[in-house]
């Protein structure tokens, strides 16, 4: 292994991939979300198709989905692996667990959190991009999509989902932040508000479209 | 003082070596609001030496608040519910009567039991030999304020220099990480112009050797901070994670 490589595999370079692939998905979850606003456009999936076709017609994005794919990869093996790593470092756990003032919820449940995302994605690139891939351009995915929301049981895994997903972004925003080495009194206390602002557009713009076709959004 | 006393159930931690089974044990005692947590435990040992029972093995030794050996888990929490001190310094009129309460060593890997609540955290020590100094050649005394440094940068430097090694970072920390530690160490030498000639080699070996040791990584829940008896701020843990990054992009270790 070079030094790259070596140094990468530290505790520090564990977390600045973390870090690094947290802060692409994040970007990820932007463009993400502002696209699929179409959905709401109600006219019957008109603009929403425009989209999704002509996003599928753009040579660049297979390139984008492969660096995509391997984000989430590197993010997750690397989060498994510290999380496993990390609490293999007290076998003997404490017998009395007091939570310290200092530390939040959402810090402490990253990896669960993460994991719930982790179910959702699966079943989400299931239900959609496979459909896309192996059917592809002619498949009506406005109407896919409000199908598998109207189910409540399907939305409501949605909707829970996205709320947890809420949760890990919360902390990871701020985190990647102090991992860098960017925990400064002039700006880092606006970076903590400014992801909690993040993590609730993303948990609400997200959950409202299975609560829209729930509600008969058309 | 008053005549007042609390009547406690202390479930004290019970263990007579590093690779032995552990387990509560009960013992009722009668103590002094006034008292110190570490004094109820001289307490309860005299009496029970006087009475031929083995006493509960646990460590002091400035009594003050300066020295870092009284690391005690009470109630889940390292030196006890208040923050910004050590076990010494917590008093019982901080505990109700009728109280049980609970006392556990550190627990971490890295700090394996000696016996009861007495833990082995010399690998704090090795990080230290890994870089924790500065290397000054003999000669003449330079003289004090010689070098100008900047007040903010001193005070930010004598911050970090609080630590007083205790441990109950790790200790807190879910990872049992001891990056608190180890930036507090870098941050007091990498701010100062005395720090400068050792500066990238030194991030790069305590970090080797904080991660050789078996210390976890850090998930920044910041739980450290909270319960450090000394308030080091995890602004030092982001200082060291840019020391760290400038060390590996400048320093011509290929390891
Ligand atoms: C769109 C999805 C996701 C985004 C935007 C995201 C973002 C982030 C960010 C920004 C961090 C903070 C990194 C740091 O502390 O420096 C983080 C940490 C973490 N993520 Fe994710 N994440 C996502 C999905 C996942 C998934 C699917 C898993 C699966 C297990 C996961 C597991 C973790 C874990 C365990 C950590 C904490 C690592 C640690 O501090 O020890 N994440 N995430
Ligand atoms: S950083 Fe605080 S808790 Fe950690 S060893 Fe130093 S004084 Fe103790």
């Amino acid at each position: 292994m070079s030094w790259f490589f070596r140094s990468l595999d530290s505790s520090i370079g564990k977390k600045i991939l973390m870090a690094l692939t947290g802060l692409f998905l994040i970007l990820f979850l932007m463009i993400h979300l502002a696209g699929n606003l179409a959905l709401f456009k109600n006219d019957g999936g008109l603009a929403f198709n425009n989209y999704s076709s002509t996003l599928r017609s753009l040579p660049v994005i297979p390139i984008l989905e492969i660096g995509l794919g391997l984000g989430f990869l590197l993010h997750i093996i690397q989060g498994v692996r510290l999380w496993w790593l990390n609490r293999s470092a007290r076998s003997e756990k404490y017998k009395i667990n007091t939570p310290s003032k200092g530390s939040s919820i959402f810090s402490r449940t990253m990896v669960y959190t993460g994991s719930i995302t982790f179910i959702f994605l699966v079943i989400h690139l299931r239900s959609y991009w496979y459909t896309v891939i192996t059917e592809g351009h002619e498949v009506d995915l406005f109407n896919l999509v409000k199908t598998s929301f109207q189910d409540p049981v399907y939305s409501g895994f949605y909707i829970v989902a996205m709320a947890l997903l809420g949760f890990h972004l919360n902390h990871g925003f701020q985190s990647a932040f102090q991992t860098f080495g960017w925990n400064h009194v002039k700006y880092f206390p606006f970076i903590q508000k400014a992801g909690t602002l993040y993590a609730i557009l993303m948990a609400v713009g997200f959950a409202s479209m299975p609560v829209y076709f729930l509600l008969g959004g058309q | 003082m008053s005549e007042h006393k609390l009547n406690l159930k202390l479930m004290i931690w019970k263990q007579s070596g590093p690779d032995v089974k552990g387990k509560f044990q009960e013992y009722k005692v009668s103590v002094s609001p006034d008292s110190s947590f570490l004094e109820i435990l001289d307490d309860l040992n005299d009496s029970l030496e006087r009475s031929n029972k083995e006493p509960v093995t646990f460590e002091s030794d400035c009594r003050e608040g300066i020295c870092g050996t009284c690391g005690l888990v009470i109630n889940g929490l390292p030196h006890g519910p208040l923050s910004r001190i050590a076990t010494c310094q917590l008093h019982m009129r901080h505990f109700k009567d009728g109280d049980t309460v609970y006392v556990e060593p550190f627990r971490a890997n890295t700090f394996p039991v000696i016996k009861d609540l007495m833990v082995d955290r010399s690998a704090l020590d090795r990080i230290m030999h890994a870089g924790g100094f500065i290397s000054i050649n003999t000669g003449g005394v330079p003289d004090a304020n010689e070098i100008p440094i900047p007040k903010e940068i001193s005070s930010f430097a004598f911050d970090a220099a609080a630590c007083i090694g205790c441990g109950a970072c790790v200790a807190a920390c879910k990872n049992s990480s001891a990056m608190l530690f180890v930036s507090a160490k870098v941050s007091q030498f990498a701010l100062l112009p005395q720090g400068q000639p050792e500066r990238y080699q030194r991030v790069e070996k305590m970090i080797k050797v904080m991660d050789e040791e078996g210390f976890g990584a850090c998930s920044n829940t910041y739980a450290c901070e909270a319960e450090c008896p000394k308030g080091i701020s995890v602004k030092n843990i982001a200082r060291l994670n840019r020391e760290y990054i400038k060390a590996k992009v400048k320093s011509h270790n290929l390891d």
